[in-house]
């Protein structure tokens, strides 16, 4: 094969992924066309959702609200339960064990989402479900927190809600976020932490005052990327939040998010239905790239200020 | 100098706060690492529990049964039917993805393209997968007006692609230069020198970082969802509807008929075993081959 002809194979070959990203663009916007002209306000600022009305209501505000906070909720579970494994693996543990705990953590990462979601909706969340009820009766007296931790239908739920979804996202974010901010913290300048140790601090001093405050950037890089994945989550979120459309502070009830309701629901949709459908891949496909893109940008910066991870 | 006095801050042991912040901060790292094992083990053993009783041969090829509460059939369809889409996507996302690879590192470097491609593929690698399954339905199933295995394997390529691209990139880049010198100093082109002495030099972390990517594939069900449809006997075709253990886990989980769960639970340990197979043996391959 010619030279020429090979550097333009692997240039089609790389232009691929432009082409590709193209293409999702434009065609799910196209699809969902219909839906996204004629009512976009509608569309974007309501949550009613109802497509089997004679005049159907198609507000997206439900599903974008379930998404984010269940994602919240993840987020705010994996973010300590990460930063405590990185730093069990970079700090704490004896060497023989750091590479056992490294292989089974990415083993998390390994296990398929929609096993995650069988084991979330038939052993998890019946389990869940006593506890929401005793943590509900508990908090009941206490202001705000009471009515954010109510729990639904008086026991009779199935233990689906946002706050089982964030569980099992949580489970399934842990390992990027770990991966992150691990390599982050290894990069942590050895000379610093000498010094530190040098000057009588003990090893958490040591590690609040040289490698948090080094970290900060990829870590916060780190947990954005945790936040897009949590929110593209489709097959886990379908399972387990409950598919019940509704914007409420209460963390223990069913509601349904927008990639859950699109694997719930497209098998029988058609006409404007599945154009709403599609409509919402197209929101959650922006939502997701922005946060992406911020946390590239924030995590490129971190590499590029320490000079070692990423390219 | 005459040695510290008593009263010297050195000399006094640390202070109680300073030692109940460090034993507290030493528990929660453990309970950390806890925290995130003990789950992944309840899962493992759960889905061994109830799935592993139903696993026989007769299991993982029989037809799936038509009525989803019957007890009787298997899922021999979806385990044939996952290995051949992960398969030919594996075929499709593999050496576009290498190629893509050899375009940034060999050719690209650091020119503008090159940038927009990397960065791409990152944002590419971000989109959710049930948007992949969107897309292809809308650009294959719409216009074909068939489900097809060949429609799950291209969602499949797509989700793939930028993993292997930025893995087997990431390997490529460790290629010493002296290496690529060498080949030039014999009188090798460029095309020659990449596919006879970069390419072999990387293809231990290569195969490793795409064989993550085809156990990443193997276990997605959101790209499937509207692409692949449903059969109940083995279809080996690409043509025809399709079905995936991922999907049959989804669709049986979703349903109260306990026959129906135990077949998803046994299914997800098929699968499973698929993954941790894939996932184990790329790791084997990147330890034993990696330079140091």
């Amino acid at each position: 094969m010619g030279d020429s002809g090979f550097r333009l194979l692997t240039l089609g070959c790389g232009l691929v992924v432009l082409v590709v990203l193209g293409l999702i663009t434009v065609s799910t916007t196209r699809e969902a066309w219909p839906v996204l002209r004629h009512r976009t306000q509608n569309f974007l600022f309501t949550q009613s959702w109802n497509p089997q009305a004679g005049r159907p209501l198609f507000g997206s505000l439900g599903f974008v609200y379930g998404t984010i906070i269940s994602s919240l909720v993840a987020v705010v579970f994996a973010v300590p339960v990460s930063v405590g494994i990185a730093l069990f693996v970079t700090e704490y543990a004896p060497r023989w064990l750091r590479r056992p705990v490294v292989f089974l953590v990415d083993l998390l990462a390994a296990v398929p989402s929609v096993v995650f979601g069988l084991w979330g909706v038939l052993t998890l969340a019946p389990i869940l479900q006593h506890w929401y009820d005793t943590v509900a009766q508990a908090a009941h007296p206490i202001p705000f927190v009471g009515s954010v931790l109510s729990a639904s239908g008086g026991g009779g739920g199935s233990g689906r809600s946002f706050f089982t979804c964030g569980l099992i996202l949580a489970l399934m974010i842990t390992p990027i976020i770990t991966v992150i901010t691990r390599e982050v913290f290894e990069t942590t300048p050895a000379g610093q932490k000498e010094a530190a140790m040098a000057l009588g601090c003990t090893r958490w001093e040591m590690i609040r005052s040289t490698v948090f405050p080094h970290s900060r950037h990829g870590f916060t890089g780190g947990v954005l990327l945790g936040l897009g994945r949590a929110m593209g989550e489709t097959i886990a979120a379908a399972l387990v939040i409950g598919s019940s459309v509704q914007v409420t502070k209460h963390l223990f009830n069913p509601g349904d998010s927008m990639a859950g309701v699109i694997a719930n629901q497209f098998g029988e949709a058609t006409g404007d239905f599945r154009a709403a459908l599609i409509g919402l891949g197209v929101v959650l496909f922006f939502l997701t790239v922005v946060v992406n893109l911020i946390a590239r940008a924030i995590v490129g910066d971190a590499a590029e200020a320490s000079g070692t991870i990423g390219r | 100098m005459t040695g510290l006095s008593e009263s010297h801050p050195l000399r006094r042991p640390l202070s109680r706060r300073r030692r109940l912040a460090g034993a507290i901060s030493a528990t929660l790292v453990w309970v950390a690492v806890a925290v995130a094992v003990i789950p992944l083990l309840l899962v493992m053993f759960t889905v061994v529990k109830k799935g592993g009783s139903l696993i026989t041969p007769r299991f993982l090829t029989d037809d799936l049964p038509i009525q989803a509460r019957s007890a009787e059939g298997g899922v021999g369809p979806a385990v044939t039917g996952t290995l051949l889409i992960t398969g030919v996507a594996s075929l499709i996302a593999i050496p576009i993805g290498i190629l893509a690879a050899i375009y940034l590192t060999e050719y690209g470097g650091t020119n503008r393209l090159a940038r927009v491609i990397r960065f791409l593929s990152d944002v590419m690698a971000g989109v959710p997968s049930i948007v992949m399954g969107l897309f292809i339905f809308t650009v294959w199933v719409v216009r074909y007006q068939e489900r097809s295995g060949l429609a799950g394997s291209l969602a499949l390529a797509c989700l793939m692609l930028p993993i292997v691209i930025r893995s087997s990139e990431a390997m490529i880049r460790l290629v010493p230069n002296e290496l690529r010198e060498a080949s030039y100093a014999l009188g090798s082109r460029k095309a020659r020198t990449v596919l006879t002495v970069v390419l072999p030099a990387a293809l231990p972390g290569v195969v490793s970082g795409c064989l993550l990517a085809v156990a990443r594939a193997a276990g997605e069900t959101a790209p499937l969802l509207f692409t692949i449809g449903l059969t109940y006997s083995k279809n080996l075709k690409l043509s025809g509807e399709n079905t995936a253990l991922s999907a049959q886990i989804f669709s049986n989980a979703s349903t109260s008929f306990v026959a129906a769960q135990q077949r998803a639970w046994a299914a997800a340990l098929t699968l499973i075993v698929i993954v941790l197979i894939l996932s184990v043996v790329a790791r084997v391959v990147a330890a034993r081959f990696t330079v140091r």
